[in-house]
C-alpha cells in the first residue's frame, strides 16, 4: 500500500521518488528526514527520524534529586537552563517547597533572558540561511540597502550605506577567498531564494550584529547562575544571594552594580528584538508571500502547559496562559492537566523502544523504555548503513506523545495561537500591528489564522515571543527592585533542604514554556533517592514518529503537500523544519522504570 | 589559497590598529607577556587559514554554544578571518550529502593538513546506531575524518572523558575521544562546557605558534588547567579566615564567605573560571553565589552530590599542582603524542584481536 491516510487528515503517498537528508543540518542535534516526491515535485509523504539516544534518565535513577538540575541541564546546551529550571519546580512540587518572590523573579528573568537569546540565535544563526542568500548579498546596492533599513526599522542606529559597504567587502573577500567555511556547499542559485539583494545584504548584517549581540544577553545568566552554557540553579530558590548595603556587599552575588549590570543586558536585549528581530521577520516574510506553506498542525491542535505567572503559584495569573486547541477550533481551549494519567501519554509503536502492549501509551510517571533498535523489512541498506528507512515498522530514537491521542504541535507558535485564543492583550496587539505591516509590505490581506498557520507564521510567534519576553523582564527586574526596597532579600527556602524531612515517597511534576515548547518533567522520589524521572520535551511533541492509530507528528505534518524546486536541495524542507528549531538531544530522553541492564553489544 | 590571516584580515576590513590590539589581547589571554604580541603578529602575516572538520557525537552543543560567547577574538573573527570552518553541522548551510561532501573533500585535499575538532562522543553500544550520521554510526564519521588530520581538539568533557552520557551505568557505552583514536595527537579542553575565550585561545595558540600547546599529563593545555579554582578565588581568604557559608541565603552566602562547606569543588578542580571568569569576565559559579560542581574533571558525574563536603583535601597548604596530583612529570607535547602512541600500539593490537 503506498497510499495511507491518516485519521488526524493527512493523505500519504509513497509511491514517488525518495529524497533523503541525513544529516539535517543547523539543529541542536542529530536528526535524518526523508520524503516522498511526485511528479511535479510535492512532499507526499513525510518520514522524520531521531538518530541519536543519550539516556540521560536511566543515569539520574538513585541519585539526590538536589542534584537532578545538573544532569538534566546537560540534555541541551542551547536550550541551557530551561531543564534546570523545569527540574528543580519538579522537585519542590514533588516536596512541598515553595521559593521566595526574589528567587521567582531572578528564575523568570532567567528563562526569560533564555527565550529571547535562544530565539535571536535560531532566527539568524540556524534559520536565516533558509531565506537570504549571503552569495547574493554581493550584488547589492548599498544604499538601497541602507534605504530598506531606514524604511522598515529606522531606530536602529546601523543603517548607513558606508556600514553595509564595509559589511559587503567582508564578505566578498571571504567569499572570493574560495575557502566558504559555513557557506560551504549551500544552495545558493537555488530559486527558492526569494530575497533581493539589499535584502539579503541588510540580513546578513544583523547575521553578524545578532552573532556579537548574543554573548551579551547572555550576560543575565552569568550574574545569576556564574555561567553560561549551563548556569546553576537551587533547589529551594536561587543561589545568588542579596546583599544591597551590608558589610562586603561588593563580593556578595547581587548588589547594585550586579543588578544594574543586568538591567542594562535587559535593555540590549529589548532594543534589538523591536529594532532589528522583529521588523526583520517580517520585511523578510514580505518577500516570501506566496511561499505560505508548512503549517501542518500549527495554529491548528496546538498545546502548552502556560506560563509566566505574575503571582507565583497562580496558574491564573499566566502571561502566556495555556490550554490544548484542536481543529482549529479558536473558540474552545481545553484545560490541560500534565497529572492526569489519560492527557499526556508516549507511544512506542515506531520508536527503537519496545512496551509489554505497544498499542497503548503510558503516562510519564508510568514510563517504561527498554530500547530496542530494529530496523522494519523494507529497510533498504543494513543495519548500520541505512538508505531508506521503513516507516510502517520502527523508525526513530524519538516516542510519540500524545494529548488524549491528538498529535499537537508545541512551541511560540502554539503558545501564540493559545494566548491569541485567549485574548492576551499584549499579544493580539503584537501580531495584528505585525500582521498589518506584513499585509502592507506584501500588498496581501491575510487573517491571523491563516498567516499563523505556516512556517512564516511559525517564525513570526518565535520574534514576537522573544519581544515580549524581553519587555516582561523589565517588569521582573522592576518588580524585584521594588520587593528589595520594600526589605525582603530573601533568596533561598531551606526548610526542606534536608532530606530527613522529605516524605518516604513523593510524586512531582515540573513545566516550562522552552524556547522549543512545552516542556514537562516528572519525578517520583522514594527514600531520598530519584526512583523514576522522566522527560517530555518540545522536538519529542513535534518530531514525533507515528502513533499507532497513524497519526503523523508536526514535523511531519508540516512538510505534507509542499512543492520543491529542486529535490536534490533540499532548501524547502530545511526551511519548514528549522521553523520549529529542533533539538534532538532534548528530544530523546527516556527512562527504564526498573533500571534494567542494557545489553551492550561490541562495535566491531 | 595561501594568503595569510593578516592578508584576510586587512582585506576584511579590520585595521592594522585593530590587528595588533587583537595580537595583545591574544598574548594577554595566553598569559604570555606583551613582547609576544609581536610574535603572534608576526606568525599571523606568514600563515593561510587551516580547515577544520568540527563533528558532533553525543552531545548537547554547549560547546559550540560556548565558542560562539567569545569576546576577543569574536567568533565572527575567527569563522571569517583565523580558520576555515568547512564542517560544523550546527552552523553550516549544507545538509545531508551536499554536508557530507564537505568531510570527503577536505579529507581528500587537506591530507595531513587539517584540524578535527570533536564536540560529543561516540557510543559504542548497539553497533554505534545511538548516534547515526548519514544513516551510519557516528564512530566511522569519527574514524574517517581523523585518520588524516594533522591533530584532534576534544571539545568539552564529553569528547575528554565521557560527561554526562557516561555517568553510571553509561547506557549507550559513550566512549572519550582519546579511546577510539589512538594514534594521533589530541588536545583536551574539558569543561561543561568550556570558558568561550579558552576555547578560542587554544585555537589561536596553535594558529600562532603552529603547534599543539603544553600538555600535561592528561592531555590539557597546561596554560589553562595547571591551577585548581580554589588557589585563585576571590573567596579564599574566608576559607583561610574558616569564614564559611553555613546554609543558602545565609549571613555568609551574603557576604560571599567560602562555600567549602556547601560542597564546593573548587579545591579539587583544575579550570581558569577563577581566573579568566566567564563570559568576557562577567563573573563564574562560586561568584554569583553556587559552589562549583567540578564540571572539568574526569568522572565529576559519580562523585557524589553537588552539596556533599570533599573530604579529601588539606586544610591548608594546598600546594601542589595538576602534574604532581596526576601521579608523573608533565610531557611536552613531542613526548606526550610518544607516548600516546606506545598506548595505542598496544590498544591497537588489542582491538585486532578482537576483531
Amino acid at each position: 500500500m503506498s497510499v495511507i491516510k491518516t485519521p488526524n487528515g493527512y493523505t500519504l503517498d509513497s509511491s514517488g521518488r525518495r529524497v533523503v537528508v541525513d544529516p539535517v543540518t543547523r539543529i541542536e542535534g542529530h536528526m535524518r528526514c526523508e520524503v516522498n516526491v511526485d511528479e511535479n515535485n510535492v512532499i507526499r509523504n513525510a518520514v522524520s527520524t531521531g538518530t541519536m539516544w543519550r539516556g540521560l534518565e536511566v543515569i539520574l535513577k538513585g541519585r539526590d534529586p538536589r542534584d537532578a538540575w545538573a544532569f538534566v541541564e546537560r540534555i541541551c546546551g542551547v536550550c541551557t537552563g530551561c531543564h534546570a529550571l523545569t527540574s528543580v519546580r519538579t522537585v519542590e512540587d514533588a516536596l512541598g517547597i515553595r521559593i521566595p518572590k526574589n528567587a521567582h523573579l531572578i528564575r523568570e528573568m532567567m528563562a526569560k533572558t533564555l527565550q529571547v537569546h535562544d530565539h535571536v540565535v535560531h532566527f539568524y544563526h540556524l534559520h536565516a540561511l533558509d531565506w537570504v542568500n549571503p552569495v547574493n548579498a554581493l550584488k547589492a546596492d548599498p544604499k538601497a540597502t541602507s534605504a530598506l533599513q531606514q524604511s522598515v526599522s529606522p531606530r536602529h542606529p546601523l543603517s548607513s550605506p558606508g556600514y553595509f559597504r564595509d559589511i559587503q567587502t567582508r564578505i566578498r573577500k571571504f567569499i572570493e577567498s574560495g575557502q566558504l567555511g559555513p557557506f560551504k556547499n549551500g544552495y545558493w542559485d537555488n530559486p527558492a531564494y526569494k530575497l533581493p539583494p539589499e535584502a539579503d545584504l541588510m540580513a546578513v548584517a544583523h547575521y553578524l550584529e545578532a552573532l556579537d549581540l548574543q554573548k551579551e544577553f547572555v550576560k543575565v545568566h552569568t550574574v545569576f547562575g556564574g555561567k553560561n552554557p549551563h548556569p546553576n540553579y537551587l533547589v529551594g530558590g536561587v543561589p545568588c544571594a542579596i546583599n544591597m548595603d551590608g558589610d562586603l556587599s561588593a563580593g556578595a552575588p547581587l548588589n547594585m552594580e550586579r543588578l544594574n549590570f543586568v538591567r542594562a543586558r535587559i535593555q540590549e536585549m529589548v532594543d534589538f528584538c523591536k529594532n532589528v528581530y522583529v521588523p526583520d521577520v517580517i520585511a523578510i516574510a514580505s518577500f516570501y508571500k506566496d511561499w505560505l506553506y508548512g503549517g501542518g498542525h500549527g495554529a491548528i491542535n496546538v498545546m502548552d502547559y502556560g506560563a509566566y505567572p505574575k503571582v507565583n503559584y497562580d496558574k491564573s495569573t499566566d502571561q502566556l496562559p495555556g490550554g490544548v486547541i484542536l481543529n482549529g477550533n479558536w473558540n474552545e481551549i481545553h484545560e490541560i492537566d500534565p497529572r492526569d494519567p489519560e492527557q499526556v501519554q508516549e507511544f512506542v509503536a515506531h520508536s527503537w523502544y519496545s512496551y509489554p502492549d505497544e498499542s497503548v501509551g503510558l503516562h510519564p510517571w508510568d514510563g517504561i523504555t527498554e530500547p530496542n533498535y530494529e530496523l522494519g523489512s523494507n529497510t533498504k541498506g543494513t543495519r548500520t548503513n541505512i538508505q531508506e528507512l521503513d516507516e510502517s515498522a520502527k523508525y526513530s530514537w524519538i516516542k510519540a506523545p500524545r494529548w488524549r491521542g491528538h498529535a499537537v504541535e508545541v512551541g511560540p507558535l502554539s503558545r501564540y495561537t493559545l494566548a491569541y485564543a485567549h485574548g492576551v492583550e499584549y499579544v493580539r496587539n503584537q501580531v495584528d500591528t505585525s500582521l498589518a505591516a506584513f499585509n502592507h509590505l506584501a500588498g496581501t490581506n491575510l487573517d491571523a489564522k491563516t498567516a499563523l498557520n505556516s512556517t512564516i507564521g511559525r517564525t513570526l510567534a518565535r520574534a514576537l515571543e522573544a519581544e515580549y519576553c524581553a519587555d516582561m523582564m523589565v517588569d521582573d527586574w522592576n518588580e524585584l527592585i521594588a520587593n528589595i526596597k520594600a526589605g525582603d532579600t530573601a533568596t533561598a527556602n531551606m526548610e526542606k533542604w534536608d532530606p530527613s524531612t522529605w516524605p518516604k515517597e513523593a510524586k512531582g511534576v515540573g513545566t516550562v514554556a522552552a524556547p522549543r515548547g512545552a516542556l514537562g518533567h516528572w519525578i517520583h522520589i522514594k527514600d531520598g533517592r530519584i526512583e523514576n524521572y522522566q522527560c517530555v520535551v518540545p522536538t519529542t511533541w513535534n518530531g514525533s514518529p507515528r502513533d499507532p492509530a497513524g497519526n503523523i507528528g508536526a514535523f511531519e505534518a508540516c512538510l505534507m503537500n509542499t512543492p520543491m524546486e529542486r529535490p536534490d536541495e533540499p532548501v524547502e524542507i530545511l526551511r519548514s523544519l528549522h521553523s520549529f528549531d529542533p533539538c534532538l538531544a532534548c528530544s530523546t530522553h527516556v527512562m527504564s522504570e526498573d533500571g534494567e541492564e542494557l545489553t551492550e553489544v561490541k562495535i566491531r | 589559497m595561501t594568503e595569510t590571516f593578516y592578508e584576510v584580515m586587512r582585506r576584511q576590513g579590520i585595521s592594522r590598529r585593530s590587528f595588533l590590539k587583537f595580537c595583545s589581547l591574544t598574548a594577554a589571554a595566553l598569559g604570555l607577556g606583551p613582547e609576544f604580541a609581536g610574535k603572534i603578529a608576526h606568525a599571523m602575516e606568514n600563515k593561510p587559514r587551516i580547515p577544520i572538520l568540527w563533528l558532533h557525537g553525543l552531545e548537547c552543543t554547549c560547546c559550540s554554544e560556548s565558542f560562539i560567547r567569545s569576546a576577543h577574538p569574536l567568533a565572527k573573527d575567527v569563522i571569517l578571518s583565523m580558520v576555515s570552518l568547512d564542517y560544523d553541522d550546527t552552523i553550516m548551510a549544507a545538509s545531508g550529502h551536499q554536508a557530507e561532501a564537505i568531510v570527503e573533500e577536505i579529507v581528500e585535499k587537506y591530507k595531513g593538513n587539517y584540524i578535527v575538532a570533536v564536540e560529543g562522543n561516540p557510543p559504542l553500544n548497539e553497533d554505534g546506531m545511538y548516534c547515526i550520521i548519514g544513516g551510519k554510526p557516528f564512530v566511522e564519521q569519527l574514524r574517517y575524518a581523523t585518520e588524516h588530520c594533522k591533530a584532534i581538539i576534544s571539545w568539552g568533557s564529553c569528547a575528554s572523558y565521557g560527561c554526562v552520557q557516561a555517568a553510571r551505568p553509561n547506557p549507550t557505552r559513550a566512549t572519550p575521544v582519546h579511546k577510539v583514536i589512538t594514534d594521533k595527537p589530541i588536545i583536551k579542553v574539558p569543561g561543561c562546557p568550556p570558558i568561550a575565550e579558552v576555547m578560542t585561545a587554544v585555537v589561536t595558540y596553535m594558529l600562532t605558534f603552529e603547534r599543539m600547546p603544553e600538555l600535561d599529563r592528561q592531555g590539557r593545555p597546561k596554560m589553562f588547567y595547571s591551577q585548581r579554582i580554589h588557589d585563585k578565588c576571590y573567596r579564599r581568604p574566608h576559607f583561610d579566615a574558616g569564614q564559611f557559608v553555613e546554609s543558602w541565603d545565609d549571613e555568609g552566602a551574603r557576604k560571599g564567605y567560602c562555600l567549602y562547606k556547601m560542597g564546593c569543588k573548587g579545591p579539587t578542580t583544575y579550570n581558569a573560571c577563577s581566573t579568566i571568569r566567564w563570559n568576557e569576565g562577567t563573573s563564574f559559579p562560586i561568584q554569583a553565589g553556587h559552589g562549583c560542581i567540578g564540571c572539568s574533571e574526569d568522572g565529576f558525574w559519580d562523585k557524589g552530590s553537588w552539596y556533599a563536603r570533599l573530604t579529601d583535601i588539606n586544610q591548608f597548604g594546598i600546594e601542589s599542582n595538576a602534574d604532581a596530583v596526576g601521579g608523573g612529570v608533565a610531557a611536552v607535547v613531542g613526548g606526550a603524542v610518544a607516548a600516546h602512541a606506545a598506548v595505542s600500539a598496544v590498544k591497537r593490537a588489542a582491538n585486532k584481536g578482537e576483531e
